[in-house]
This record gives structure tokens, C-alpha cells and sequence, in this order.
């Protein structure tokens, strides 16, 4: 077909404004978070209590019917420490990110975990284990958002 | 339901593939597939084509913008994407439209051009806007989680499980080498996978999959047809496909259900009772060494926290007793939505004996699996020499 030219690259950005609703009960466990309270659901077929709180059971597909506060604390089950870089991130890395289980809960609950030196990412993980016992930081300005809590960090108990 | 055999294979060379158009990728493939199969485009009745949520590709519906490219002018096409497992998701499409009987000759294709877009933002954004998003962090903060859930759940030192890891990169790394194909050609040690960088505690860089751009095809046909087009069918004997619960904290992240069960739907549809025994090579989906052990358990190759030991004894290595991933699997070469395809095209070219220099001896009977969703698909094929 001719003269061979170099393949060239166009540049481009997709930027796509959203307005998302939460339902009622995203609203109540949202509100629940300016109040410095983690609520969740209990299904009544399995008895479980989801958090954060579910308008209906993902096993067992009933509504659930029953409100419950969790506690603010639990235990850490799983953790990564974050180091490296994507569009759309909300923390500079390196960070933590665990799954908790909260007191009174009967399912995991994914956040930040802070409260730890990362200067060192080897150092700062052997200072965490699953199984340790966290609890939330709240920040001192809260808008009813999962980011009310700050991260959770280790506690002695 | 009819009897689906695969009747041709086509894969691109994977990569950074800044030479082609994302419609000039795809057709790579779709002309390998067909030149395989020794079938004209006319001879296609449909199409099934896949790949990564659009985001990823920055073009909305991408089988529309590959219509032309894969030669759906006036066929059906449809897409379906469901993040890694897309490639099992596309063939077990395809398989439905042969079985039913509604097509004798339909064609698969899957593809990703990774280098196009940011992926791990991407994948990012499956995540609940108001409950999970913000922390999780693309693909390998996700399955850095599962990692030390592992670790903690079967008492293991990190060090040990971090050695097996290790010797799984190498495993693979090596394996690469053999396939034209493959992404990563480079050879290196267990000290080489142990002091990479740290990209989510515990995983480190070279524990991880590259991305890369590439397609793949795949020709099924009914059983007349078939016997047709070709003297080695391969038989899609069983399959089976599961998901999970939508958020990451509410699933057992180790001993993985939607795993579990796509895996005895598979065995069970195909008679197999004894995988170690009944299986000549397994093309695990392993984007993640540490992940890859919780798949050899969840799928019944040895029992729960074995795998960190059968690993170390070369259980799963070219000569051992379950060959797995002889093309370097993900771990080498991750074109997402075409990365659960080419397991099966793997898997079928291992069948036909046409594997080149990744051949396992006299494989009569292959296992070819995806993984995906948010954390919560997965998809098993058994292929095979006979019916």
C-alpha cells in the first residue's frame, strides 16, 4: 500500500460526571457514620448481621428486617500495604488497607489501617498480624461518608 | 444438548503493541483462528467477543468497534464482559450457541489493549462507590489480601509460602521462554522474585502478572461440522462457571467458593473423580503466584494448605505429576479479556499435540480455567482427546 509510515499514538481523557443514589438504607448507615456509629443488617433467614447494612441478604435473597450497631472496634483478618500508583487513588502510597471484623458483625468490613510507621513496608507489617485487635479513628468532621472513619488502628485491649 | 469440539486456535504475539490499531489486534487473531481451522470467514455463523470493562479500552460497547475487524458484517455479535474471567465467560457463550443447536460454527474472540488506558484504575472502579472503592486498590492490593488471609489461615510463616511463590515465578518465567506467544521472555531466580520491589505486601513485582495487549480466537463447532473441518477435535467434555457475593469482605477469600464449585461442575459433567489422575495439564488463570496456590487446593489437585509443599516438591512442574500452565500462563502474558481464552487455546493446542516446544507428552485430557468478577467468578473447561 505504498510508503511504510511509523504507526502514531492519539491522546485522549474520558471524563464522565455521575450522581449516584445510596437507597434508605445506604442514607441510614451513612447518616450512622456522622453519628459515629457503624450500623448493619440482620437477615432474618441466617440470622447474620451485614455491615455496612443491606437492604437485602446476598445468600439467603430476604430483605433484611432488623437494625443493629456494630461495634467500633474487631478483629484485623486480612491486610496489604499498598506501594504503587493508579489514576482515581484517595491516599499517596505507601498505605494500609485491611479487612476488619467488627464486633458484632458476622461479615468482614474493608478500611484503612493507620497508626503505623511506613517508612520501612517490611518493618511496618511485621508490627500487624490478622488476628490483632483494631478500632476506628474518627475524624472531627464527619459528612456521612465511609471516609469518616480515618482508618482503624492496632489496639492493646 | 449437542456434543461442542474446538476446530481452531489463533493468538496474537502479546505485548506492548503499539504497531496495531485495538480492531487491527483483533483481526490478528481472528485470521490466525481461521487459517488454523482451514475456514473461510463465511463459513462463521456468530460471534462471541469479550474484553475488559470499556473504561479499559476508552471506547464504549468495543464489539461494535470491532464488528469489522472479527467480520460480523451482517452476523450476530454479541459481548460479554465480566472482567478476568471475560475469555471463560466468551466460550462458555459460544459453547451455549453450538449445544443448543441454534449455530454449528461460532466464533470466540477475546482481546485487551492494556497499554491503552490506566488498568489498575480501572479495575478500581468495579468496587461499591460508597462502601469498598476507596481502598481498594486495583488487582494486587485485592489479591495481597487473599495472600496473607492464606498465610494466616493454614499457619504458615511468610517465608515459606514466599518461597513456593517464588518457585512458582520461576516455573512460569522459564515456561514462557518455549512459547511465541508469551509476553515476559526473561529468566530469572528465586533471590530474583524475593528482593523485587514490593507492590502489595506480600506480593512483589515479579509475583505479578505484566499487562499486555493481545487477542485471542477460538473456532467451536458441532459435532458434524466438526469432523469436517478437522481430524483432532478437541471436546469440550464439562464446564462450569460460579460467581460469589458482590462485596470483597463478605467472601472467604482462601478457600473460594465460586472456585470450588465451577470446578465440580466441570469434573462432574466430564466424569472426573480423580483430577490428579484424569488431568495430563492444567492452564490455571494465575495472575498472582500467591493466588495460584489457593486455586491448586480449590480445585481439588491436592487438599486445603497443601499446595505450599507439592509446589516445593515439584508436584506441578513440566515433569511432575500435574503439569501446570506449560505456556507461562498469566503470569507472563495478560491481555485481560483475552487472557481466559488463550487457557483454552492452550489447553486445545496441548489436546492436539500441536504445542511446539510446550508439549506435554501424550495429553489426552486438559483443565482450562478464568477467574474474575469483583473477586467473584470463575471458569472451568475440561477438554479432551475423546467424546
Amino acid at each position: 500500500m505504498g510508503e511504510e509510515i511509523e504507526p502514531r499514538i492519539i491522546e485522549g481523557a474520558l471524563s464522565l460526571p455521575y450522581r449516584w443514589a445510596t437507597g434508605p438504607v445506604g442514607a441510614k448507615f451513612l447518616e450512622g457514620l456522622k453519628n459515629k456509629k457503624i450500623l448493619g443488617t440482620r437477615c432474618p433467614k441466617c440470622r447474620r448481621v451485614l455491615v455496612p447494612a443491606r437492604k437485602f441478604c446476598p445468600r439467603c435473597f430476604v430483605d433484611t428486617d432488623e437494625w443493629v450497631e456494630v461495634g467500633d472496634k474487631g478483629i484485623l483478618r486480612t491486610f496489604t500495604i499498598i506501594n504503587f500508583s493508579f489514576v482515581g487513588q484517595v491516599r499517596k502510597p505507601p498505605y494500609i488497607v485491611g479487612i476488619i471484623e467488627l464486633d458484632g458483625a458476622d461479615v468482614g468490613f474493608t478500611h484503612f489501617i493507620g497508626g503505623v510507621d511506613l517508612t520501612d513496608i517490611e518493618k511496618a507489617a511485621r508490627e500487624l498480624r490478622p488476628g490483632m485487635r483494631v478500632q476506628a479513628v474518627w475524624r472531627e468532621e464527619r459528612k456521612g461518608d465511609i471516609l469518616d472513619i480515618e482508618y482503624f488502628k492496632p489496639v492493646r485491649e | 444438548m449437542r456434543k461442542v469440539a474446538i476446530v481452531g486456535v489463533g493468538q496474537t504475539r502479546c505485548g506492548r503493541r503499539d504497531d496495531v490499531s485495538f480492531p487491527e489486534l483483533v483481526h490478528e487473531a481472528v485470521k490466525e483462528a481461521l487459517e488454523d481451522a482451514r475456514l473461510d470467514i463465511k463459513d462463521i455463523e456468530a460471534f462471541i467477543t469479550g474484553s475488559m470493562p470499556a473504561p479499559m479500552s476508552g471506547i464504549n460497547a468495543p464489539h461494535l468497534y470491532w464488528a469489522d475487524a472479527v467480520g460480523a458484517y451482517r452476523k450476530p455479535i454479541i459481548r460479554v464482559a465480566t472482567c478476568g474471567t471475560t475469555g471463560g465467560s466468551i466460550a462458555h457463550t459460544g459453547y451455549y450457541h453450538v449445544a443448543s443447536g441454534l449455530f454449528d460454527v461460532v466464533m470466540v474472540v477475546g482481546a485487551e489493549k492494556m497499554y491503552e488506558g490506566d488498568p489498575q484504575g480501572v479495575m478500581t472502579t468495579i468496587w461499591d462507590y460508597r462502601y469498598e472503592r476507596p481502598f481498594l486498590a486495583g488487582a494486587p492490593g485485592v489479591f495481597a489480601m487473599q495472600a496473607m488471609e492464606y498465610i494466616h489461615r493454614y499457619n504458615f510463616t511468610l517465608e515459606e509460602v514466599a518461597e513456593a511463590a517464588a518457585l512458582l515465578s520461576v516455573k512460569h518465567h522459564l515456561a514462557a521462554l518455549d512459547n511465541p506467544y508469551a509476553h515476559i521472555k526473561q529468566e530469572i531466580t528465586v533471590e530474583d522474585v524475593l528482593r523485587s520491589r514490593i507492590v502489595a505486601y506480600p506480593i512483589r513485582l515479579l509475583d505479578i502478572c505484566p499487562i499486555s495487549d493481545g487477542a485471542c480466537a477460538v473456532i467451536l463447532a458441532s459435532e458434524d461440522k466438526a469432523r469436517k473441518i478437522t481430524d483432532t477435535p478437541v471436546w469440550i467434555k464439562g464446564l462450569g462457571y460460579c460467581g460469589d457475593e458482590q462485596l470483597l469482605a463478605d467472601k472467604d477469600l482462601v478457600w473460594w467458593l465460586s472456585a470450588v464449585k465451577a470446578a465440580q461442575k466441570a469434573y462432574k459433567m466430564a466424569g472426573i473423580e480423580n483430577p490428579v489422575k484424569q488431568i495430563d495439564v492444567a492452564e490455571v488463570y494465575n495472575p498472582f503466584t500467591y493466588q495460584e496456590l489457593t486455586f491448586y487446593e480449590c480445585f481439588g489437585f491436592c487438599s486445603r494448605g497443601e499446595a505450599v509443599k507439592l509446589v516445593k516438591q515439584g508436584f506441578f512442574n513440566k515433569d511432575g505429576q500435574l503439569p501446570t500452565d506449560p505456556s507461562g500462563g498469566v503470569l507472563c502474558t495478560n491481555p485481560i479479556g483475552a487472557t481466559g481464552l488463550q487457557r483454552i487455546a492452550e489447553a486445545a493446542l496441548q489436546v492436539m499435540g500441536r504445542a511446539g516446544k510446550r508439549q506435554i507428552p501424550a495429553v489426552e485430557t486438559a483443565f482450562a480455567h478464568a477467574m474474575g468478577g469483583s473477586y467473584s467468578l470463575n471458569s472451568v473447561f475440561i477438554l479432551s482427546r475423546s467424546k
